[in-house]
């Protein structure tokens, strides 16, 4: 399976990419006139190309506007989002996204919305080979023409994994894809990335609600947090996660680490 | 009846259904997960009431039933001949209209004009309940302007008409669009403003825009509900041919009804209405099965 995307191959879509992002004094806020309300204040942040970032923080503390920033579907209030030094204006195909629902087209096949992914730019005879190439990393080939409603969450949100590596994207953003999948899909699903990931080592950014996950498979944690005495989060800890991938679930290094995160998230005694 | 009720029932009923389907597809997510083989299995039903021959038989009870009662006053002659005539005078007028090559001619017009005005109207209620679904300027400027056309009872229309149009088929089939037009109008329209916001900004973030959008993601979501909108107008069209007919034609089975009338043939008028009934029950039968294969293939 993996064999299909050996760095090396000649395929101009195998040319992987990995981009840096550098989130530069960005603020982000919503409503209108007195209503208007602060999301994001003030934050500053370099990430490296190939790295993945988990990105905690309590519900509604602008985990996902950070995302939808930096993937150019929301405009920033203030400062800038740059990927590869070039600033996001909009959305382009330097990212792709994958979000909490699947999202599928539900009149399209499987490979019909994976192809939906392909860029534009893609000919026809090599975007029918690079969406059986996914079907075939995201272990889907046998349901290929079915449809959405046909197949399980779990196969609906691998489909919606594939769509977005489709797009061959130098920076990844997943918004909780894992979040509402029962905890065995969710397992396979976190390794089939961290698979995909050994293979393309693309920039993730994942925003996650799970301590658990961010640690076993990012490079680094970002925690947002209300800063002091204004509205808005902001970065209230940046740790680098020890030890290598694949890491074992039951590490003690893991454990303390755990529990430092989750009682910045709020959660004590764990 | 207005026309602006139909609508919302026809709306409403179209919510409810698709509200059905949904949970119907979560039922059918968990039961065939991760298992290929019952996936081929899902929709099949159960029950002998959802069998086709057996509804088609039960369908036919209550019709049968009316046919017996009504041969029965003939025989008992609780109403009088001329009040209400014999299922086999009905079926004789029938037969002396056909002899003379009238019945044809009625029958023929009523339904060209029936699908002449239903499908002008229904192109154009959904070509502006898309300009007027996408665009919030021309939702700014043309909604009200719509709104109360709509709100004109569309029988109000009918002086306008024949003095711009005179007495013709224009007329008639303008009253008909007119009739066609604003079911599928609102149904287009309402339809689009609903489509799933999460879905139209997936096609976005894979860089899908304008035209695109619009076709890959935006009117495939609205076709089941497109359907709905053109069941309700094809009622509308038949419900207003009789009227144009009633109010000035020489041919035409709403001519049929109002000239039998004046003569006092109610075996005629018997007929005239069986065969509204009979027509317009094949004509939403035939868009009925369109629509089923519309809603299994958009959805």
């Amino acid at each position: 399976m993996t064999a299909l995307l050996t760095p090396g191959s000649t395929h101009p879509h195998h040319d992987h990419r990995a981009f840096g992002i550098r989130f530069s004094r960005l603020g982000q806020s919503f409503g209108t006139a007195e209503k208007r309300r602060a999301v994001l204040r003030d934050v500053s942040l370099e990430v490296r190309p190939g790295e993945i970032l988990a990105i905690l923080g309590t519900s509604g503390c602008g985990k996902s506007t950070l995302l939808r920033t930096a993937a150019g579907l929301d405009a920033p209030d203030t400062g800038e989002v740059l990927i590869d030094g070039h600033p996001v204006r909009g959305i382009d195909e330097r990212c792709a996204v994958a979000f909490q629902e699947p999202r599928l087209l539900p009149w399209h096949t499987l490979r019909a919305n994976v192809a939906m992914g392909l860029p534009r730019s893609s000919s026809a005879s090599a975007g029918k080979a690079r969406v059986l190439e996914l079907l075939e990393l995201v272990g889907l080939t046998a349901f290929a023409k079915h449809r959405p409603r046909e197949v399980s969450g779990g196969m609906a949100q691998r489909t919606s994994l594939a769509r977005a590596l489709a797009r061959n994207p130098g920076v990844l953003l997943l918004d909780e894809p894992f979040g509402a999948l029962d905890a065995l899909t969710r397992i396979r699903m976190q390794d089939l990335l961290l698979d995909i990931h050994g293979v393309r080592p693309t920039t993730v950014l994942l925003v996650t609600h799970d301590v658990d996950e961010a640690l076993l498979l990012a490079d680094r944690i970002l925690v947002l947090g209300p800063g002091a005495g204004q509205t808005g989060s902001t970065i209230a800890e940046l740790l680098a996660v020890p030890g290598t991938r694949p890491r074992d679930r039951a590490s003690a290094d893991l454990a303390a680490l755990r529990s430092t995160l989750l009682s910045m998230l709020g959660v004590d005694g764990h | 009846m207005s026309q602006e009720a139909r609508t919302a029932v026809g709306a409403r009923t179209a919510a409810s259904r698709t509200g059905q389907r949904g949970d119907a597809e979560d039922d059918t997510r968990s039961r065939s997960a991760r298992d290929p083989a019952r996936i081929r299995r899902t929709g099949a039903s159960s029950g002998a009431l959802s069998h086709g021959p057996v509804r088609l038989l039960l369908g036919l009870v209550v019709p049968l039933l009316i046919l017996g009662a009504w041969q029965a006053n003939a025989v008992l002659g609780v109403f009088s001949a001329v009040q209400l005539p014999s299922p086999g005078a009905v079926l004789a007028a029938g037969a002396e209209l056909a002899a003379r090559g009238e019945l044809w001619l009625h029958i023929v017009i009523s339904t060209q004009r029936v699908l002449i005005g239903f499908a002008i109207g229904s192109v154009l209620g959904l070509a502006v309940g898309a300009l007027l679904g996408l665009s919030r300027l021309a939702d700014a400027l043309l909604t009200p302007v719509v709104g109360a056309l709509r709100a004109v009872p569309s029988l109000a229309w009918v002086p306008l008409l024949i003095l711009w149009m005179k007495i013709g088929e224009d007329s008639k089939v303008t009253l008909i669009l007119i009739g066609a037009f604003f079911p599928v109008f609102t149904t287009v329209f309402l339809a689009l403003r609903h489509v799933d916001r999460d879905l139209v900004e997936a096609g976005r973030a894979f860089g899908l825009r304008g035209m695109q959008l619009l076709t890959t993601v935006q009117l495939p979501a609205v076709v089941p509900a497109v359907f709905s909108g053109l069941r309700l107008a094809l009622a509308q069209a038949w419900l207003f041919l009789v009227a144009a007919e009633l109010i000035a034609s020489s041919l035409g089975l709403g001519f049929l009804l109002i000239d039998s009338s004046n003569n006092g043939r109610t075996d005629r008028i018997f007929l005239a209405i069986i065969l509204l009934a009979v027509i317009g029950k094949a004509t939403d039968a035939l868009l009925g099965l369109a629509e089923r294969w519309a809603v299994r293939r958009w959805t």
